[in-house]
């Protein structure tokens, strides 16, 4: 149920990122989306690809540090309230948010956030048992393709 | 516990005067100091306005027909309204934070400097400082008093210092191993570092020579006491002093160990009610209250501390004839004592009012894990300043922590919140949790 | 003596009187002196007797001046061999005080004093307040730091001596500083010229005008800074910007200080005995030519320091100075003949950030130290490359190594200097190893 995320760090200097999503095209990684956290030193990149693996690979070779990490995808109503319902499960649960961001494709009406919570398993069962559609790799690449 | 034993010794004749040779020489220091006050413009004020007569002060009971001295009353005479001497015949100033930023400065002549380290050495003596002795000084120096009080009270003991000054803990205990260091000065909680890094590292208790320490600078407890003597195996030593009346020095323990001997030839000491100003009765907790009668650049009348303490006036086995003071148990108004240095809450909503983008809602936090007070301010931001970049906000930040660093000295945990979160008061606003106890 | 020397007019302090003593009589002085020093480390010096006995050398070979060069060297490295007492020369009960610097590694230096020794320190200390033409009237603000490091207590025991009004500030909060100068009326200022520059352009910020403080004298010293520096500072601040000299192994600030004129550093020749030598053959070098500093202190009593090499690269000014005083001069020090560099006062060896680096990480990351030279100030960042053990994929993660790694710098070194992280492979390698220092100074 959860997803492989890749997580790069970044120096804060010019033309870095560029570099890395040509590294990434040219081996034919698809980036299916992406977060930037900033800081006044240095950012790191998250990404969800095609090939974590790979992209892993080919990011280390070039000298860059790449972590693969969870996270949970999680489809929530496109409405007001819609991020809301999902904290409040996680909150009644005693789960924390660590980080989240949001896809870049939608999923029929729906829109699909990306969670990083401090305990992952809990997590997902608490969202799977109030109903919440936790979406997995399979899940989720079909609706990029469609 | 400590094996080391300190012998009784008395450093000068002035601490075992008969009670009725130490009030001859209190009224006549007195009247010279009612007479020296007239050179402050502010004195001449407040005995014209309580038309008092400075001739007409000529015993001890009179003193109480005087008017109190605040710590509003100094920083309203910032910077010199209150030197009684040439500003040239001053020889050091010290100073502590104060509310507005400015610091209350105090000032000292080469006389007053003499007279301190005195003061500072007799207590040090009584809590048994010997010229052999080799003493680590791990308070802050600077415009603070309690570094420089003890370490001319340790160099006119003819004792080695060593001026370690605050922080470092590691590099405090190497030197206190290598240098074979007899004996330490900090503040308690700064004790309770050094204990716990010694225990934490497995540090044998014979690596160190250490057989007493001296604490003050804020106050603590017999519990702590017990806690720090038991796990380093040494005697500590309570003292008492503020800059304001002239620093450390004003009280000490002896080695009876029971309340602290206050300088009376130096001070005299009135315990009071805080809300009706009346003397509480003997042995009864009430507000302390110092007039200086020696001190020649800044001499003081009636100041009020704001510390509340017991007076004991029963003799002491020691063979001091001065009264003793219990430990400091509170205060009488809202100062908070952290890492030794005195803050006002009032400081920290003055430090965010100077930071544009801050909401003057603010709520403070005070705890001690692991034995080191611990600040956190939560300050909410207003609406416009919530920014999505992490780097303005962290910008943010970085402000308020040096407007609070500029004007209390200390270094706090910011923790920005959103704009409306913080519990707003109706009357008086409860904006300091103090988690620490003992 | 004292009331006529409080007079403006009377140029000469009481304590200066050795600054202006005739040649031949400074000479004899020194020879006397250094005779008697030879002895006390000989007899007390382990380390001092043993190399001397090695060299067949005894202490009643030294007849002239020159026969200093009999003696052997000392090297910081056997104060931190010695450590921690190998070189006092008295028994501890006559020692009131210690002070300590930090050594090329973890450990301190520990130096050590007497009563008379701290005695020589003020006078030494009331003589360069003297060069700098302070007087008893005077309010000197310390913004050197307290404590441990020799700067903070040597220059308030001096200005204490000189009789002047002494505020013991310390280093930092820049707007009480600024505050302080202005509401108490500083005459005189002692602090690290970086700090000092910081002043100047906190007190634009505050809107202070220069003109309308009473500040007329600045003493700046413990690190190196450049004459460039000076005349940026006396023309932005209209006050006196003066170089003082000194290092604690040898006593403290107070070894030789600059007077008006400006041009070089008075040594106080009758307490400290100096020598230039070429930093690779050892060969005397004439006056005038640069070699390193050579430092005997003739009258140290708790740690006498025979010939100590100061890696401070300078040269002696022979010709007589305008002032008056006989004393000799040296130039500014224009550079190390080590690696050792200065930052913000504390001198800095890149093994000591290496240490520092070992301890949080179990093999030693590629590091690099980058110095650079800001409006005449040495500043330096340590680069450090990220690793994949310690990346991990949150902020919070990367600023928890980040604080580690600079805590643990800022713990050996004891001051703070700024830490990057960056990319792996983003250093530079030199046949597989990393230059360690990158020196950019000179690019300014």
């Amino acid at each position: 149920m959860k997803l492989k995320q890749l997580s790069v760090f970044l120096e804060n200097k010019p033309g870095r990122l560029r570099e890395l999503c040509a590294l990434l095209a040219d081996n034919n990684i698809n980036m299916i989306t992406i977060s930037l956290a900033d800081t006044e030193q240095f950012g790191i990149l998250r990404l969800i690809v095609s090939d974590c693996e790979a992209a892993k690979n080919i990011l280390e070779e070039k000298g860059f540090v790449a972590k693969i990490t969870e996270v949970i995808a999680v489809e929530v109503n496109d409405e007001p309230g819609g991020l809301r319902d999902v904290l409040q499960v996680e909150e009644a649960a005693g789960i924390s948010v660590e980080y989240m961001y949001a896809f870049t494709i939608k999923s029929g009406e729906n829109a699909v956030l990306l969670f990083r919570f401090d305990d992952m398993d809990k997590a997902v069962d608490a969202l799977q048992s109030t109903g919440f559609k936790v979406l997995d790799s399979v899940a989720l690449f079909q609706r990029t393709d469609g | 516990m400590s094996k080391f034993v300190v012998e009784n010794r008395i450093r000068d004749k002035e601490e075992s005067l008969s009670r009725a040779e130490l009030e001859s020489l209190q009224t006549s220091r007195l009247r010279k100091t009612i007479e020296q006050v007239q050179q402050i413009p502010f004195y001449q004020k407040r005995f014209a306005e309580a038309g008092i007569a400075p001739g007409k002060i000529q015993t001890l009971d009179d003193l109480q027909r005087l008017p109190f001295t605040t710590k509003a009353d100094l920083r309203g005479e910032y910077p010199l309204g209150m030197l009684a001497v040439d500003k040239k015949d001053v020889a050091r100033y010290h100073g502590s934070s104060g509310t507005t930023g400015q610091p209350t400065m105090v000032a000292y002549t080469q006389n007053d400097l003499n007279m301190w380290s005195n003061l500072c050495a007799r207590f040090l003596t009584g809590g048994g400082l010997r010229p052999e002795h080799s003493v680590q000084i791990a308070f802050g120096y600077g415009l603070f008093t309690g570094g420089f009080g003890l370490h001319y009270g340790v160099e006119r003991v003819g004792a080695s210092v060593i001026p370690a000054a605050a922080g470092n803990t590691p590099k405090q205990i190497m030197l206190m191993m290598d240098m074979q260091v007899d004996a330490l000065v900090c503040t308690p909680s700064y004790a309770l570092n050094i204990s716990e890094f010694i225990i934490q590292n497995d540090i044998p208790r014979n690596a160190l020579n250490l057989k007493y320490a001296h604490f003050g600078g804020e106050p603590w407890t017999e519990d702590m006491r017990t806690r720090i003597e038991d796990e380093m195996g040494i005697l500590c030593f309570n003292n008492y002093g503020l800059s304001e009346v002239i620093g450390p020095g004003v009280s000490g323990e002896c080695a009876a160990r029971d309340g602290m001997h206050i300088a009376e030839d130096a001070f005299i000491v009135e315990c009071i009610n805080p809300d009706t100003l009346e003397p509480v009765d003997p042995g009864e907790e009430g507000e302390l209250v110092f007039t200086s009668l020696s001190k020649e650049a800044m001499p003081i009348i009636r100041y009020r501390t704001r510390d509340i303490a017991a007076l004991n006036p029963e003799p002491c086995i020691c063979g001091r004839t001065h009264v003793r003071m219990s430990r400091v148990t509170g205060r009488s108004d809202d100062m908070l004592i952290i890492k030794g240095v005195n803050v006002y809450p009032s400081q920290i909503e003055q430090a965010l009012l100077r930071v544009k983008g801050t909401a003057p809602h603010y709520q403070i936090e005070v705890d001690r894990p692991d034995r080191k007070d611990v600040v956190s301010v939560k300050v909410e931001m207003t609406e416009e300043s919530f920014s999505s970049s992490m780097k303005d906000m962290q910008e943010l930040k970085d402000r308020i922590d040096r407007a609070i660093q500029t004007i209390t000295g200390l270094r706090m945990n910011i923790e920005l919140v959103s704009p409306n979160t913080l519990e707003r008061f109706v009357g008086k606003a409860q904006r300091v949790v103090d988690h620490r106890c003992g | 003596m004292h009331a006529q020397w409080n007079d403006r007019e009377s140029l000469v302090h009481p304590s200066s009187a050795p600054d202006y003593i005739r040649e031949e009589q400074l000479r004899s002085l020194q020879l006397q002196r250094l005779r008697a020093i030879t002895r006390h480390a000989y007899e007390n010096q382990a380390l001092f007797r043993e190399r001397m006995d090695e060299t067949g050398v005894s202490p009643d070979d030294i007849q002239t001046l020159e026969d200093i060069r009999k003696l052997p060297f000392t090297q910081k490295t056997d104060l931190r061999d010695t450590y921690p007492y190998g070189l006092f020369a008295v028994p501890m009960n006559e020692v009131v005080r210690l002070h300590a610097s930090s050594g090329t590694t973890g450990k301190p230096i520990v130096v050590a004093y007497t009563n008379e020794d701290i005695e020589v320190w003020k006078e030494v200390m009331v003589r360069s307040f003297a060069c700098a033409g302070l007087h008893s009237g005077d309010i000197i603000q310390n913004a050197y730091g307290y404590g441990l490091f020799t700067g903070g207590l040597g220059a308030h025991y001096g200005a204490e001596a000189l009789g002047a009004t002494v505020i013991p500030i310390s280093g930092g909060n820049s707007e009480r500083q600024i505050m302080v100068m202005r509401d108490f009326g500083t005459t005189a200022i002692c602090a690290t010229p970086s700090y000092f520059l910081h002043l100047i352009e906190y007190a634009e910020k505050m809107g202070i005008k220069w003109e309308d403080l009473p500040l007329r004298a600045g003493i700046f010293g413990a690190e190196p800074w450049t004459d460039e520096m000076r005349k940026y500072i006396e023309e932005k601040t209209g006050i006196k910007a003066l170089d003082i000299y000194g290092l604690s192994e040898i006593i403290g600030p107070g070894v030789g200080m600059a007077c008006e004129q400006q041009e070089g550093l008075h040594i106080f020749e009758d307490h400290f005995m100096i020598e230039i030598v070429d930093p690779v053959t050892d060969e005397a070098m004439p006056d005038g030519e640069e070699g390193e500093l050579i430092i005997t202190t003739l009258s140290k009593k708790a740690m006498p320091v025979m010939r100590y090499r100061t890696h401070d690269i300078t040269s002696i000014i022979a010709e007589k100075c305008g002032c008056g005083r006989t004393i000799r001069r040296i130039n500014r020090i224009a550079r190390r003949s080590d690696d050792m560099f200065i930052i913000r006062g504390v001198n800095v060896f890149p093994s000591q950030v290496e240490a520092a680096l070992l301890k949080v990480e179990e093999t030693l990351p590629h590091y690099q130290i980058v110095l650079t030279r800001d409006g005449g100030m040495d500043q330096m960042e340590v680069q450090v490359e990220v690793t994949a053990n310690v990346f991990t994929d949150t902020v919070r993660g990367v600023e928890a190594v980040h604080k580690q790694l600079s805590d643990a710098i800022a713990h050996i070194l004891g001051i703070r200097v700024k830490l990057k992280l960056v990319e792996p492979n983003t250093i530079e390698r030199s046949m597989g190893k990393a230059k360690r220092v990158i020196d950019n100074r000179q690019n300014d």
